[in-house]
């Protein structure tokens, strides 16, 4: 403790007393910046994001990485075990399952991507629509309530069952049965918004209902929006695996990860790698997009990260 | 209390009017000739015929739609066009198994999910919460038939603890019955565990920082009685919503399920109704879920009171 | 006043872990409350007064929080105590009033039940036995009709009504210490001056201290007995009540009296505009240099930029964390 006198014009010169600092309790916390900030602040897309790069990777380069035709059958060589010249074994074809795989993940992102666009672009329309016109709304909702009271499994069986499988149709019919809960995510946040004094003040002076959705409503639809597309993408992959897997999928010929795993289950107990490698794939890439998914909601959307 | 009931109850009316037309309304929907594509490759022109008459394809679509909802409204789901039998009569076949599935997963989940997700709440960003919320990504992530043929291969085929397939009915002795329900039950179970752990963590962590659980501390309440006491309680409403809305995800699931664990259940039903295209099958489990699935939530929504006293109709 | 305090809080530092650093909600405060009496924790909000209460307590979560220091109550250092013993403490020998009686209760659960748990959690009582108890506690703090009262959940009960139950929660199990954090904050202006009455109606029977935390210095007036100031997570200044009116030697106590609008202060000539302090609280994220209050003082030098004044009696029972403080003689 030092102490010394100091004057002042006005004050009577007084005694200066230090007061003993105060250690610290906690450690010195480091705020992280840059790139790599993020990401050590963001593990999850970090993780994620990674982990889909490859997949896409993959998909896109299947033919260069060391892959042969997914479809030869090769006869004599049924049902091999995972060696050197098969790296995942063989199918009851002689096919290599291993370029199966490889290729599956064409047929299994893009159904993921297309749904989720789709399905996006769907319900976004109708969200904005039903949100804004009083009228159109009430008739809507209950239609999309009638929809989201089908399990979308169920939804999509129903509608494979009436179409030849093929994956066009299998990205229809999961859209189809998605549909329903982003049009009742995109109308919630223009309800919410409609209330907006800054909307509000634009209906009052008279500006065109389209410009109003285009300008002030959509962009703010887009985040929540853009959340939601990603989970639809990761559930798609699913259902799309689940429709292959019990028949009224993609067709048989197409190698996506959904049919190599329902070819595989009759042999599953005696021969499990033919199921193992794609549903090993399926399930890294849908946990990838997941995390993405997941990371982008607490970025993007705060007040939706506390809610799940 | 009874007028909001009666009211609640009256608005679900329209929303299965809506299940039903559209479940209906898809034979018209699909791009080409139903009837074809029911029939097959193979079939010939007297078996399209034959079809599209047995559907009822060649009467107005209002006629149609009016006689199958008089039809259903008696207890008629149709005919299966590969067995001849009554829909109703194969679905009330195949019931049991598919009832005993779904209620052994549910009480199983939600005794896992619930306890999981407070838990986590309680130890936020511990390592036990990361756990937790790692399990619920991965929840979503593996399909149910996955996780179905891994619970299978490591407990039935590698350690022979359990039965690998098949179903006992609960009249041959509840021991059985529950053996062979045990492992479709986890594998269906998993991404509903996941979705009531995720909700019931979020709602938890709400709940435990409001002015109350301080409170509750600081009048030297435990920490046992805190979380399932004070917080649980409010905290029950969402994540009785989310049970409910969940049982969409065990309804799709059981279908593979059954599949994966050969249980004669409305799952396989369904599964060999695609197979043969047997459309008046498929409708009408369609249709059977979706009612459940509504009254299931209707239920619920009346059950909101009895957990929290501020909401009164 | 003399003999051993009933609470005596020493160097208390409650630290925050947050992404952008360490917060230093409270950083080295310490006072000491008799048994009886009534202490006041004044100062803006955000000057740790609140974390005070709570650390005294041990409410703060930990982590992201961290207490350090000494508080001894009755001889004991609760820092050093393990959960368990702190609980047996908790509601029964200190209990808590919070400042916002709408969200301080239970929604799912009846009064009754939340009066009586602590009875049952510190007493042993049956459930019976506790809410006969918990019916005459409803009737000691003045709400009527308590016999069906004790079946009504918060919501249907009145901000005030609602406090009340807070305060016989508090005294049910008759303790030592009552730590009230803004008590009537929240209240309309008739219904504080009824929680004020009751609590010092109370104290006098049930004998409790309290400790009240509050920015409102009528408050202050009307029930402590002795005042501390703090400002930014430190004790600015410590006096008796009357001797902190008549003569406050902080400047920043100086700002905060000059901040109340008082009756008659146009008799002495001064201007009646209502002073303020310029400028803003120091962000506690940082390590301060010199005074705390220094960038926003009026009188600051640089030996205030540069040094932080220690606390030191500056008259008898009176003292200030500044180096111009004026110094009357102390009997050493």
């Amino acid at each position: 403790m030092s102490a010394f006198t100091a004057d002042r014009a006005g004050v009577s010169a007084a005694t200066v007393h230090a007061a003993i600092p105060m250690p610290d309790v906690l450690p010195p916390v480091k705020p992280r910046r840059g790139f790599i900030g993020f990401l050590r602040r963001n593990p999850t897309i970090a993780i994620g994001g990674g982990l889909l790069l490859i997949m896409v990777f993959v998909a896109i380069f299947a033919p260069f990485l060391w892959t042969k035709d997914p479809t030869a059958l090769a006869p004599a060589m049924r049902t091999r075990e995972p060696a050197a010249r098969w790296w995942f074994g063989t199918d009851m074809l002689g096919r290599d399952v291993y370029s199966r795989v490889l290729y599956g993940a064409r047929v299994s992102l893009l159904v993921g991507v297309a749904v989720a666009a789709l399905a996006s672009a769907v319900g976004l329309a109708i969200g904005l629509v039903s949100g804004f016109f009083r009228q159109v709304d009430a008739v809507v909702m209950r239609i999309m309530d009638g929809m989201m009271s089908i399990p979308p499994i169920l939804l999509a069986i129903a509608l494979m069952a009436l179409t030849r499988g093929s994956v066009q149709n299998v990205i229809i019919a999961i859209s189809i049965a998605e549909v329903p809960r982003v049009s009742r995510l995109v109308r919630g946040v223009v309800l919410s918004l409609r209330e907006q004094p800054y909307v509000e003040a634009a209906v009052a002076s008279g500006t065109r209902t389209g410009r109003i959705l285009i300008r002030h409503i959509l962009p703010n639809t887009l985040a929540p929006l853009t959340v939601q597309a990603t989970y639809i993408c990761a559930a798609a992959m699913i259902t799309e695996s689940i429709l292959s897997f019990i028949g009224a999928g993609t067709p048989p010929t197409v190698p996506s990860w959904g049919n190599i795993m329902a070819e595989g289950r009759a042999l599953w107990q005696v021969k499990p790698y033919i199921v193992f490698f794609p549903a090993l794939f399926l399930s890294v890439t849908v946990l990838a997009i997941n995390l993405v998914g997941d990371g982008l909601r607490d970025i993007l959307d705060p007040r939706m990260a506390k809610s799940l | 209390m009874w007028a909001y009931v009666i009211r609640r109850v009256l608005a679900t009316i329209p929303v299965m009017a809506v299940v039903a037309l559209f479940v209906f309304s898809l034979l018209y929907l699909a791009p080409g000739d139903p009837a074809a594509i029911i029939a097959g490759d193979q079939a010939t022109p007297q078996d399209v015929e034959r079809i599209r008459a047995s559907l009822g394809l060649d009467r107005p679509y209002l006629v149609r739609f009016g006689a199958w909802v008089w039809d259903i409204a008696h207890g008629d789901l149709g005919t299966s066009i590969f067995t001849n039998l009554p829909v109703s009569r194969m679905i009330e076949q195949r019931i049991e198994p598919t009832l005993s599935l779904m209620v052994v997963t549910l009480i199983l989940a939600i005794s896992i999910a619930v306890p999981m997700g407070v838990v986590a709440a309680w130890k936020q960003g511990t390592i036990i919460d990361r756990a937790v919320m790692g399990f619920a990504v991965l929840g979503f992530s593996v399909p149910v038939f996955v996780v179905g043929y891994l619970l299978a291969y490591i407990f039935a085929l590698e350690l022979d603890w359990l039965p690998v397939q098949g179903y006992t009915p609960f009249e041959r002795g509840i021991g059985p019955w529950f053996q062979n329900l045990i492992l479709p039950a986890i594998a269906l179970g998993g991404v509903y565990i996941a979705l009531i752990a995720r909700i019931t963590r979020a709602t938890m962590l709400e709940v435990l920082s409001q002015d109350y659980i301080r409170t509750a501390r600081a009048k030297g309440a435990g920490q046992v009685s805190i979380l399932f006491l004070h917080a649980l309680k409010n905290a029950a409403v969402p994540i009785v919503t989310v049970i409910g809305i969940g049982i969409a995800l065990l309804i799709g699931g059981a279908v593979v399920t059954e599949s994966v664990f050969a249980i004669p259940g409305l799952g396989r039903l369904t599964v060999d109704a695609i197979l043969r295209r047997d459309y008046p099958v498929i409708q009408g489990v369609v249709l059977l879920f979706s009612f459940v699935y509504v009254l299931v939530n209707l239920v619920i929504d009346l059950a909101y009171t009895l957990f929290d006293p501020r909401i009164r109709y | 006043m003399s003999g051993e305090p009933l609470l005596s809080v020493e160097q208390l530092q409650t630290h925050f872990r947050t992404p952008d650093g360490v917060n230093r909600a409270v950083d080295g405060v310490s006072f000491h409350v008799y048994a009886g009496e009534t202490l006041a924790i004044v100062g803006e909000s955000g000057c740790g007064k609140s974390v005070t209460a709570m650390s005294i307590l041990r409410l703060i979560p930990e982590p992201p929080g961290k207490i350090a220091g000494k508080i001894n109550f009755l001889g004991r250092d609760l820092l050093t105590l393990s959960d368990r013993e702190m609980r047996k403490i908790r509601g029964n020998e200190i209990s808590m009033i919070f400042q916002e009686p709408m969200t301080s209760l239970n929604p799912v659960l009846t009064v009754g039940r939340q009066i009586g748990e602590t009875l049952r959690l510190h007493q042993g009582l049956s459930s019976a036995a506790a809410e006969q108890k918990a019916i005459e506690m409803l009737t000691l703090v003045g709400i009527p009709s308590p016999e069906t009262r004790v079946k009504d959940y918060p919501h249907q009960l009145s901000g005030g009504m609602r406090q009340r139950v807070m305060i016989a929660i508090a005294l049910a199990c008759n303790p030592k210490l009552l730590i009230a954090d803004e008590p009537t904050t929240a209240l309309d202006v008739t219904i504080q001056a009824q929680i004020l009455d009751l609590m010092r109606d109370l104290k006098h029977r049930v004998g409790a201290a309290i400790v009240l935390i509050t920015h409102d210095l009528g408050v202050v007036a009307e029930v402590a007995e002795r005042v501390v100031v703090m400002y930014a997570g430190r004790k600015v200044e410590e006096a008796r009540v009357a001797d902190l009116f008549a003569n406050p030697r902080h400047p920043y106590t100086q700002g905060l009296l000059g901040a109340v609008p008082k009756l008659g202060s146009s008799l002495t000539g001064e201007t009646t505009r209502l002073s303020e302090i310029p400028g803003l609280v120091p962000s506690l994220k940082n390590k301060i240099q010199g005074c705390v209050f220094a960038g926003r003082c009026f009188m600051a030098t640089e030996v205030c930029h540069t040094i932080a004044p220690a606390l030191e009696l500056k008259a008898e029972g009176h003292a200030a964390a500044c180096h111009y403080a004026p110094v009357e003689a102390v009997a050493a």
